[in-house]
C-alpha cells in the first residue's frame, strides 16, 4: 500500500480554505472551493437541503463497507445585528459558535462574501481606569467599525470573521479556522485517492459549531456502516505558571493524530478505536489518545442516526481553537492523513464483528 | 496623497520601538532628505532636519516635533517554545490575546500572543482578563529553535499589516505617532519652493512613549524660538467618553492648557479659521501627553503648541485614522511656518 503524497499542494489548498469565510449557516465560500476541487467527481456529488456536500466514491472489491467520513466546513464568527451609526460605520454584532470573547478587542475582521474590512476596536488604555482593566470586555460593549462613509457597504445579517491570513512558520501552520479546514482539506484528498476496498461516503458538513446540525441529516442520507469524523482538537500543551506538570493538556502538538475515546457527546466505538491504534502501531505512525472529556464532534449526532452507526473521531491537534489565530504542526496533519488513509485501506467487515 | 498614504503604510510597517527607533528613522531620513537643507541625528537618536529661512541672523526658528517611537513588547524569558513578555509603552492587556507580532530575535520571527487556559495560570488570575505577565508569545518553532534565536531583552513589534477601509481611512498599529510623521512630511512638501523667513526644524523624536528623552534633548540642542508638538488624539469611537474625544475626518485639534502658550494657540487658531481648515479645540487641563510637555521646559523655556490628529482605538493594533485630517494638519503647519515673520515674536506677549 502506498500512502498518497501529502505536501506543498495540500498546504496551498489549506491556505485557500483557511482564508475563506464560512461562518456557520453561511458556508458558501468553502463549499465553492470544495466543489471546484472535486469537479472531476461531480457526477457523484450533491449539495443537500442544509448545504452539506455529500460525495460518494465507490470501491471495486466485493463485500466492501460503506464508510462515512465527515469534516465540517463552518467556522465560528459573528453576525452584524444592528446598525448603530451608519455615517460612522458602527455596527453591533453577536457571536456565532463558541468564539473566545477575550480575543475580540483589537482584531481586524472581514465582513460578508466580499470580505469588507473592519475592526473590533477598544477604548484607549489612556481613558480606561485600573478597575475597568480588571473586568473582561463584554461582547455587548464591543462594536464592529467599517469606518466613516462605509456603513452602506455592509448590512445587518452579514456574517463576519477574523481577518487572519494563513502562513507557514517553520514546522507550524498558522491561520484562522484550521478547525476544521484541516479536516476539510484531508477529506478532499481522501476522495481524490480513495482506497478501493470501501465505498467512501464523504460529508462536508454545515453548522457544526452551532449544534452539529449538518452531520445529523448527512448521516441519515448516506446511511453508512460506520463513520469517521475528521476534526481538529485543542492542544492545551502550554507551560503552567509555576512549572508544575500540565496534566490537563487534552492533546500535545508533535505527538501525532489524536484518537478519541470519549467526549461529552460520543463514546467512540471500541472496535474502531482498536482498528486505528493497531493501524498506527503496525504502520509506525505516531498517534496519541486524546484526553477524555472536552468538546464534542459531529460523531455525537452521527452515531445515533437511524439504527446506529459505529463512529470514531480522529483529529489533528491544534492550539487556540475559536480564536483569531490557530497554530498546528504540518507533521501532525500529515500523520493524521496517513493514519486515516491506512486505516481505511485496512478496513474489512471483520473489523465490525462483535468483540469475542 | 497616494504617495503620502503609501509612505505612511511603510512607516507603520517599519519597526522602531521606544529607544530602538533606528529602522524607522532611516526611512524618515530618506523621505525628508530631498525636502530640507540639512539633516542629522541627535545623541539620543532623534532626527533633526533643517529647512533654512531667509531672515537675518540670529534667525528665529520653529521646531515641529513628532515622535517616531512605537509601543510594543519585550521578551523577559523563554519557556520552551514560548516567550514571556513585558510592555514598552502603555498597553491594555485585554487587546493582546490573539495578536500577531514580530519578535526581533537573531532574525525577525513571526509570533502570536496567547493566553494559557485558566488551570495553567496563577490562582489569582484564573478569573477575568489575563495579566500581561501571564500572557505568552508562541513562536511556532521548536523549543530548541526558539532558545537559539531569542534572548531576554529582544523587542517585539505588532505585526498586523496596514489596510484601507476606503480611500481615506487607514487602519494599522503605530499610527500613533507615525501619522504625525506623515503630517510633518506633508508640511515639508507644501513648503517646497515657498519663501520662509524663519528656519523650520522638522524633528522626529525618540522615546515619547516612555521618557520623552527625544523631545527634551532636541529642544535643548536646537533651541527653537517656538515649538509645536504634533501627535494623535482620541477620536470619537465606541466606548470613548464623548467629552474627551473628537470626530475623525473633521480636522485636527488645537491643544489648550498649561503645556500650551496662549499666544501661539491664538495665532494658529486664527490662521486655521482664516484658511477655513476645520479644527476642534482640545482641552488639555494638565500634562498634554505629548512631546509639548518636554519641549516647553527646555533651557529657558519655549513657547509651545500642540496640534493633534484624531485617531480611533489608540494603543491597539487596529488604530484608525483619516488621511484628510493628516493633510489638513500638514497644510496648517506649512501655512503657519510660512506666516512667521520678523514681527511675530514681538507680538507674542502675555495679555494679563
Amino acid at each position: 500500500m502506498t500512502i498518497p503524497r501529502f505536501g506543498i499542494s495540500q498546504v496551498k489548498l489549506l491556505e485557500r480554505l483557511s482564508n475563506a469565510c464560512s461562518v456557520s449557516g453561511d458556508e458558501g465560500e468553502v463549499r465553492k472551493i470544495i466543489l471546484q476541487e472535486l469537479r472531476p467527481y461531480k457526477d457523484d456529488i450533491r449539495v443537500d437541503h442544509l448545504g452539506n456536500i455529500l460525495a460518494v466514491r465507490r470501491g471495486q472489491e466485493e463485500g466492501r463497507l460503506r464508510v462515512m467520513l465527515a469534516a465540517h466546513m463552518d467556522e465560528v464568527g459573528f453576525m452584524l445585528v444592528h446598525q448603530e451609526d451608519r455615517d460612522e460605520g458602527i455596527f453591533r454584532f453577536d457571536i456565532v459558535g463558541g468564539v473566545v470573547a477575550s480575543h475580540l478587542a483589537g482584531q481586524p475582521v472581514w465582513i460578508g462574501t466580499e470580505h469588507i474590512p473592519g475592526v473590533i476596536g477598544a477604548k484607549p488604555v489612556h481613558l480606561t481606569t485600573g478597575e475597568e482593566v480588571k473586568n473582561p470586555l463584554s461582547i455587548d460593549s464591543l462594536r464592529i467599525d467599517v469606518g466613516p462613509g462605509n456603513g452602506n457597504k455592509v448590512k445587518v445579517g452579514d456574517r463576519a470573521t477574523f481577518a487572519t491570513r494563513f502562513t507557514r512558520i517553520g514546522p507550524s501552520l498558522r491561520g484562522k479556522a484550521l478547525d476544521d479546514r484541516l479536516g476539510v482539506a484531508m477529506l478532499i484528498e481522501l476522495i481524490k485517492s480513495a482506497p478501493p476496498n470501501i465505498d467512501l461516503l464523504a460529508a462536508f458538513t454545515v453548522q457544526e459549531e452551532v449544534g452539529l446540525r449538518g452531520a445529523k441529516v448527512a448521516a441519515y442520507s448516506l446511511e453508512p456502516d460506520l463513520a469517521i469524523v475528521l476534526d481538529c482538537t485543542i492542544a492545551n500543551d502550554l507551560p503552567a505558571w509555576d512549572n508544575s506538570e500540565n496534566t490537563r493538556y487534552n492533546t500535545h502538538l508533535d505527538a501525532g493524530p489524536a484518537i478519541y475515546m470519549a467526549d461529552p457527546g460520543t463514546i467512540s466505538d471500541p472496535r474502531l478505536v482498536r482498528h486505528f491504534i493497531d493501524t498506527a502501531e503496525l504502520a509506525k505512525i505516531p498517534y496519541q489518545v486524546r484526553q477524555p472529556g472536552g468538546g464534542s464532534t459531529d460523531a455525537s449526532e452521527i452515531h445515533k442516526q437511524r439504527t446506529g452507526i459505529p463512529s470514531i473521531s480522529v483529529s489533528t491537534p491544534g492550539r487556540y481553537l475559536h480564536t483569531p489565530v490557530m497554530i498546528a504542526r504540518f507533521s501532525d496533519w500529515k500523520n493524521t492523513f496517513s493514519l486515516v488513509y491506512t486505516a481505511l485501506a485496512r478496513l474489512t467487515p471483520q473489523v465490525l464483528q462483535p468483540e469475542s | 496623497m497616494p504617495e503620502l498614504l503609501q509612505f505612511l503604510k511603510e512607516l507603520i510597517s517599519t519597526s522602531g520601538l521606544s529607544g530602538y527607533e533606528d529602522p524607522v528613522r532611516r526611512l524618515i531620513e530618506e523621505a525628508w532628505h530631498p525636502l530640507v537643507d540639512e539633516i542629522g541625528t541627535s545623541r539620543v537618536g532623534s532626527l533633526h532636519a533643517l529647512k533654512r529661512g531667509t531672515g537675518g541672523e540670529p534667525r528665529p526658528s520653529l521646531l515641529l516635533a513628532a515622535h517616531m517611537d512605537a509601543i510594543g513588547l519585550m521578551v523577559t524569558g523563554i519557556d520552551g517554545e514560548f516567550l514571556r513578555i513585558t510592555e514598552i509603552g502603555g498597553l491594555d492587556p485585554r487587546v493582546l490575546p490573539g495578536q500577531i507580532v514580530t519578535v526581533h530575535g537573531r532574525e525577525d520571527l513571526p509570533g502570536l500572543i496567547v493566553q494559557p487556559p485558566a488551570h495553567l495560570l496563577p490562582p489569582d488570575n484564573r478569573n477575568g482578563p489575563v495579566q500581561l505577565n501571564n500572557l505568552l508569545v508562541d513562536t511556532g518553532l521548536s523549543a530548541a529553535e526558539a532558545s537559539r534565536l531569542v534572548r531576554p531583552g529582544d523587542l517585539i513589534s505588532f505585526a498586523q499589516p496596514p489596510f484601507d477601509l476606503s480611500g481615506d481611512v487607514l487602519v494599522g498599529h503605530s499610527l500613533d505617532n507615525r501619522a504625525s510623521i506623515a503630517c510633518i512630511t506633508q508640511c515639508l512638501m507644501e513648503l517646497v519652493g515657498r519663501p520662509l523667513y524663519w528656519d523650520v526644524w522638522a524633528v522626529a523624536t525618540t522615546q515619547e512613549e516612555e521618557t520623552f528623552a527625544g523631545a527634551y534633548t532636541s529642544a535643548f540642542q536646537l533651541r527653537p524660538t517656538l515649538a509645536i508638538a504634533i501627535d494623535v488624539t482620541f477620536a470619537t469611537s465606541p466606548g470613548s467618553p464623548g467629552h474627551k474625544s473628537y470626530p475623525m475626518g473633521k480636522g485636527p485639534t488645537l491643544g489648550w492648557g498649561p503645556n500650551i502658550h496662549s499666544g501661539v494657540f491664538r495665532a494658529v487658531k486664527e490662521l486655521a479659521s482664516r484658511l477655513e481648515i476645520p479644527y476642534a479645540v482640545e482641552a488639555m487641563p494638565r500634562h498634554s501627553g505629548t512631546d509639548a510637555y518636554a519641549l516647553q521646559v527646555a533651557a529657558e523655556g519655549i513657547p509651545t503648541m500642540v496640534v493633534s490628529v484624531p485617531l480611533r482605538y489608540m494603543h491597539t493594533p487596529v488604530e484608525m485614522i483619516s488621511m484628510k485630517d493628516i493633510l489638513r494638519a500638514g497644510r496648517l503647519l506649512a501655512e503657519f511656518a510660512a506666516s512667521l515673520d520678523e514681527k511675530f515674536m514681538s507680538g507674542l506677549v502675555w495679555e494679563d
